[in-house]
């Protein structure tokens, strides 16, 4: 079985399908990327792996543990859920970072409060809050951000915002990180950097499933590309085969729209 | 002239106990309308239709009814429907009502104020949250509310200062608040009679306190300004 193992997932909103089925497969330290038109279901399937909408039917399972299934019902309790979606990160189009903390503690907050569960949280607390502030500062600056450190995020560019929510997801080390769409609300230079960083993640093997329209950067970073259409995957496969030398036309007809504007 | 300074001392005695009583409304509204009113906003924002159709109704009726009717129907319907008299016949019990009825007053204009900040915080912070693993009582307390309080302070100062004139209105309930003691020296009070000036002192009381509570919320919002 392979380390994501997505199968059949279905999603209608009031009667429309928005997913049909999809199925997709990621090896660990792998990078797929999702490619497709607008209104193809990517950020749907995306919010269905992070149990921010749950699907109709199909199940999602990372390591051979089942994190959904639909048939069971058992696992849309919401307190069973919240520990089982830490297995995923997400990194949004609209960054989300809250306004009101600083960079570190942008990345620290959900750390902290989840350090609270531990056992003997009281007694341990000061290291381990010293432990998850040098950790953030850590991903920080391998991000790139050492002296953003306690900037607001009205104080930073749209580039080093995405950065830190980079990091953010980060620190909760997922297994397996999501992007959607993380440039599209950038300008091209800082478009630039938020791709470096994520080509340097993609060099240190973290697996990764990456909504993107960057067709050249796709081809670049991933082992995986899966096209996706009418809410399916229509194409899955080595970046060179889908990008390269699409066994569909629809995947042809999609490349070529992008390859022109 | 030397008439007015011989009797100010008095005047002012009588006005400072008035003060006291409007004080003590603002206050005792305050604290209790502004954490009622974050329950009844989420009882209006209820996924149980029951409970927030019946909570917007209230809401309605209260805000689209005068403060000086509530405050008459929640003094006299004890004693006069029910038959049990049960504020008590003094100042006291008169403040307890006045209290009562400014509470709820309050409360339900605070919650449709919470409601719209609430409502204007994107999803896109809750799902922000969830995704990091926290509970929705760790979303709201640590990452909505204060942006929602950066956005309620402006609507809410101008209530507050609503708030300070409208406890006059307990006067139909004759609390005995600082107008009450203003107007007492209309007709005669302490030995002074037909005097009007007090009330343009119980004027210069008011717009005292407005501009100590203006300064205070201002001071608020400052410290609100290091995040957008
Ligand atoms: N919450 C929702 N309610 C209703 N329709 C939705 C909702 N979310 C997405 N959709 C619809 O589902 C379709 C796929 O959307 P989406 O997953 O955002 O596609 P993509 O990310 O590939 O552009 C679109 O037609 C969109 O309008
Ligand atoms: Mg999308």
């Amino acid at each position: 079985m392979a380390f994501l193992d997505v199968k059949g997932i279905r999603k209608a909103f009031g009667g429309t399908e928005v997913l049909r089925g999809v199925d997709l497969t990621l090896e660990q330290g792998q990078v797929l990327s999702l490619i497709g038109s607008s209104g193809a279901g990517k950020t749907t399937l995306l919010r269905c792996l992070n149990f921010l909408e749950t699907p109709d039917a199909g199940s999602v399972s990372v390591n051979g543990e089942v994190l959904f299934d639909a048939a069971g019902p058992a696992a849309r309790r919401e307190a069973d859920i919240r520990r089982r979606r830490l297995h995923f990160g997400l990194v949004f189009q609209s960054f989300n970072l809250f306004p009101q903390y600083t960079a570190l503690q942008n990345v620290a907050l959900a750390g902290k409060l989840l350090a609270k569960e531990e056992p003997e949280f009281r007694g341990r607390k000061k290291q381990l809050y010293r432990d998850i502030d040098d950790r953030a500062r850590q991903l920080l600056e391998q991000m790139g951000l050492a002296d953003r450190l306690d900037s607001y995020p009205h104080q930073l560019s749209g580039g080093q915002q995405q950065r830190v929510a980079i990091a953010r997801a980060l620190a909760l080390q997922p297994d397996i990180l999501c992007f959607d769409e993380p440039t599209s609300a950038l300008d091209p230079e800082l478009t630039a950097e938020v791709l470096r960083v994520i080509r340097g993640l993609a060099q240190r093997r973290t697996t990764m499933v990456i909504v993107t329209h960057e067709i050249a950067f796709a081809r670049e970073v991933s082992t995986q590309v899966a096209f996706m259409d009418g809410g399916v995957v229509v194409e899955q496969g080595p970046p060179e085969q889908v990008i390269g030398a699409p066994a569909l036309e629809r995947t042809r007809r999609f490349l070529e729209s992008y390859m022109s504007s | 002239m030397e008439h007015i300074l011989q009797q100010m001392p008095i005047v002012l005695r009588s006005l400072n106990a008035g003060f006291l009583q409007t004080l003590k409304l603002f206050f005792v509204t305050g604290l209790g309308a502004i954490p009622l009113g974050l329950v009844i906003a989420f009882g209006s924002m209820s996924r149980f239709r029951p409970l927030s159709v019946l909570t917007r109704l209230v809401v309605w009726v209260v805000r689209g009814t005068p403060l000086m009717i509530q405050l008459l129907i929640i003094y006299y319907f004890p004693g006069i429907v029910l038959h049990r008299a049960i504020w008590g016949g003094g100042e006291a019990g008169r403040f307890l009502a006045a209290a009562i009825a400014f509470i709820f007053n309050y409360a339900c204009y605070f919650s449709e104020i919470y409601r719209g900040g609430i409502q204007s915080v994107p999803a896109g912070q809750t799902e922000a949250g969830l995704v990091l693993g926290m509970t929705r009582p760790q979303i709201f307390f640590r990452v909505t509310l204060l942006q929602v309080v950066k956005r309620i302070v402006p609507p809410m100062s101008n209530e507050i200062i609503t708030l300070v004139k409208d406890t006059a209105l307990a006067r139909i309930i004759a609390l005995q608040e600082i107008i009450w003691a203003g107007q007492a020296f209309l007709r005669g009070s302490n030995g002074i009679a037909g005097a009007l000036w007090p009330l343009f002192f119980t004027a210069v009381y008011y717009l005292i306190f407005n501009g100590v509570v203006t300064l205070a919320l201002e001071r608020l919002e400052k410290r609100l300004d290091y995040f957008r």
